[in-house]
């Protein structure tokens, strides 16, 4: 960098500090429950570059992966007038706190910042409640990712597999010789994980979105639907007998020790490989959930608004919302988490090839109308809906007979007594 | 108050009225806190989620009555039905084995047999455990690929199968399984002060008139611990009603929801699900279930103490 550039951008430093520093330092509250390796790390960066523009961070971390426990806390806290300035809220539930009066507007910000132009709509859309911007999104997570050992594939002869039918020759291939050919942990969500990568591999994006998102109930009581349970009890058929309970990081183990082949997981599971020394494209690889290709599931996590009273407090809260957003914070956070940038016009060579193969998919899906919300992260339809998905779709995993007209019949009851 | 005021002004001297007074009102007044608190903490809550189980609240109270739809959806739900059923079964079994083993225990204790005091408190010992501790102990032995089936397997008896804990048809007599072993040692000990109870001479009697120490124990000494059965099946029913944290230690309701207990229901709906409305319904039905067994014992408790 030449003295001259240097000088350039330490005055655009200094100029985009200028307004920060006018206003008067206030507090920001985050209630979160990334507590974890490389999410903690990722807090602690925005930690820091809230303090540099002069406020004050009050962590309200509440441990617990899928923070139960911090939204009882919030829900507490929201109902006695005390809400944190900022909390992890996704999905639709983003909506209902909306709908309830919590949450304060981010119109201001997001115009200033041009956050339309940075995030594509099919994100912004959630993000928003009558079309205001409530909450911020922090990253995205592709869900549908299928995680490979290469020694496991090589020593059996076999190739990656690009659709289900593939996989099923894949994977018996992979039996015979015995080896595990999918690593699977039997909870609900990872269950349901599975489960919607079929579904969008049997189904196309539309249709998808037509069942999980609109509830159309022809779509979803369809011989469309009975194949995809069909093909998901397939799937499952390749999972070992003990992955009753078994969490998703135990089973990335399997993968990672090369007792399993593969496994259907989101791009969090790439901390996993991370944290045991791999690289990716060498000791590990990631590709699109068998017939996925050039499709994306996505899974936000976001910081919803509320609404706070004292002036410094807001200014700080809106300081923190265009901080989220900027390309500091989008690298800094996404590398540690595993997760790729919210923004589509970020440059992405400080990523690994995972995230870069993620951040393609993401931007083309984005344009041709391929990129469809999470079922089983709660971004394609409210918790209640999620929940009874979840009841019926563990329960056809875990019966004896696993009959997809009954399975069909029970998803399309299920989702109506929930809508 | 009438008291004070009946009482002519001036007989009694103020510091000793005041006195007076302090001590009568001072028991009032150290109580009332816990009453206040009962009264709230308990009763209040229970009839605000009797109020909530009647609206359709979401993840957060509101007061849109719906009359008894929540309930109607619970009855329709697959997986309340799953968690009643799995409540018979646990209940049932959880109550039986552990009375079985129990009074075994104690009857075996009982025969005055050497370090009786040592086997005792190991027997006993499981009580001092959480039963998150418990869960988590025992689904490590019961896990196929790791506990008891894993180390058949490697001594080389590997046609051995001990799957019950991933298999949904059986999960939940494996969570009998830990519970038995966490509450057998208690229901030992309740019938062992029992049975130091009873009357020496009796049994002495009994022996007289050449009954066996089997005989003795089925047809004179059990019957005469009726009131400890009773008990012991009390505190039983309750620790299998309010299940929870076993079953969330062992198997998180898995595989599947195969081994959901109401308890584990009405949180996951509650708190998790955002259908509060629905947890409530689900709430009332376990306290009407609590209510079952606790009226015909009060109501015992009390015309037994008319009778004295």
């Amino acid at each position: 960098m030449t003295a001259f550039k240097r000088t350039l951008s330490a005055l655009a430093v200094s100029a985009c500090l200028l307004p920060a520093a006018a206003v008067h330092a206030g507090e920001v509250e985050v209630l979160h429950w990334w507590t974890a390796g490389g999410e903690a790390r990722a807090a602690a960066a925005l930690k820091e570059m809230m303090e540099e523009q002069g406020h004050t961070w009050k962590d309200f971390a509440v441990a617990g992966g899928g923070g139960e426990a911090a939204m009882t806390v919030l829900k507490t806290r929201a109902v006695s007038g005390n809400p944190p300035a900022a909390a992890q809220i996704k999905g639709l539930d983003i909506r209902e706190w909306a709908k309830l009066g919590f949450l304060t507007s981010l119109d201001d910000v997001a115009a200033a910042e041009n956050w339309d132009q940075l995030v594509p709509p099919m994100i912004s859309d959630v993000m928003q409640y009558e079309g205001e911007y409530v909450a911020v999104p922090v990253n995205v997570h592709r869900v549908n990712w299928l995680w490979v050992n290469p020694q496991v594939m090589e020593k059996v002869g076999v190739e990656i597999p690009n659709t289900l039918d593939e996989f099923f020759t894949v994977a018996d291939k992979l039996k015979a010789a015995g080896y595990i050919p999918l690593a699977h942990g039997g909870q609900p969500w990872q269950d349901a994980t599975v489960f919607e990568a079929v579904a969008l591999a049997v189904m196309d994006s539309d249709t998808y979105r037509k069942a999980f998102v609109e509830h159309d109930l022809d779509v979803i009581n369809s011989a469309v639907m009975e194949e995809v349970f069909a093909k998901f009890a397939k799937v499952m058929s390749y999972v070992d007998d003990n992955a009753a309970g078994r969490d998703w990081n135990t089973a990335t183990g399997m993968v990672i020790r090369g007792e399993a082949a593969m496994q259907i997981m989101g791009d969090w599971a790439k901390g996993e490989f991370t944290a045991a020394g791999l690289t990716p494209g060498e000791d590990y690889l990631c590709a699109a959930a068998p017939g996925t290709a050039g499709e994306f599931t996505f899974n936000v996590d976001s910081f919803a608004m509320f609404g706070l009273s004292e002036e410094e407090n807001v200014a700080a809260q809106k300081d923190l919302a265009r901080t989220i957003l900027e390309p500091k914070f989008q690298t800094v956070f996404n590398q540690n988490k595993g997760s790729i940038p919210v923004r589509t016009d970020m440059d992405m060579s400080e990523f690994d090839a995972c995230a870069q193969a993620s951040m393609e998919t993401f931007k083309s899906s984005a344009d041709t109308g391929e990129l469809v919300p999470s079922l089983a992260h709660g971004l394609a339809t409210t918790s209640y809906v999620q929940g009874q998905v979840f009841d019926v779709v563990t329960n056809f995993v875990n019966s004896n007979d696993k009959d997809p007209v009954k399975a069909t019949d029970q998803l399309a009851a299920a989702i109506q007594a929930a809508k | 108050m009438e008291q004070t005021q009946r009482r002519p002004a001036g007989v009694v001297s103020a510091p000793s009225r005041l006195l007076d007074g302090l001590q009568r009102w001072l028991p009032k007044l150290v109580i009332a806190p816990t009453f206040v608190l009962i009264g709230i903490g308990i009763y209040g809550y229970m009839l605000w989620t009797g109020i909530l189980s009647f609206t359709s609240s979401s993840f957060l109270p509101t007061y849109d009555f719906v009359g008894f739809d929540q309930y109607a959806k619970l009855m329709a739900n697959d997986r309340w039905l799953t968690a009643s059923k799995n409540l018979a079964i646990f209940g049932g079994l959880f109550i039986f084995t552990c009375l079985f083993i129990g009074v075994v225990l104690a009857i075996f204790l009982d025969q005055r047999i050497r370090q009786e005091g040592a086997i005792r408190t190991i027997y006993l010992y499981p009580m001092a455990l959480s039963m998150i501790v418990t869960g988590t102990v025992w689904k490590w032995i019961l896990n196929p690929s790791l506990g008891i089936e894993k180390l058949m397997h490697d001594w080389g008896w590997t046609s051995f199968s001990f799957d019950w804990l991933v298999n949904s048809n059986l999960a939940i007599y494996t969570i009998v399984m830990a519970a038995v072993w966490q509450a057998s040692g208690f229901v030992m000990a309740l019938f062992l002060a029992g049975l130091r109870g009873v009357d020496s001479s009796i049994i002495r009697a009994a022996r007289v008139d050449g009954a066996s120490l089997p005989l003795i124990y089925w047809k004179i000494i059990l019957p005469s611990l009726r009131p400890v059965f009773f008990s012991a099946v009390m505190v039983l029913a309750h620790i299998a009603i309010k299940s929870f944290d076993l079953v969330m230690a062992m198997t998180a309701g898995g595989p599947g929801y195969s081994t959901d207990l109401p308890a584990v229901f009405m949180y996951a709906h509650t708190f998790t699900r955002g259908q509060m409305g629905l947890g409530s319904a689900s709430a009332m039905l376990m306290l009407g279930a609590i209510l079952a067994l606790i009226v015909p014992y009060l109501y015992s408790e009390l015309r037994e103490k008319r009778h004295d």
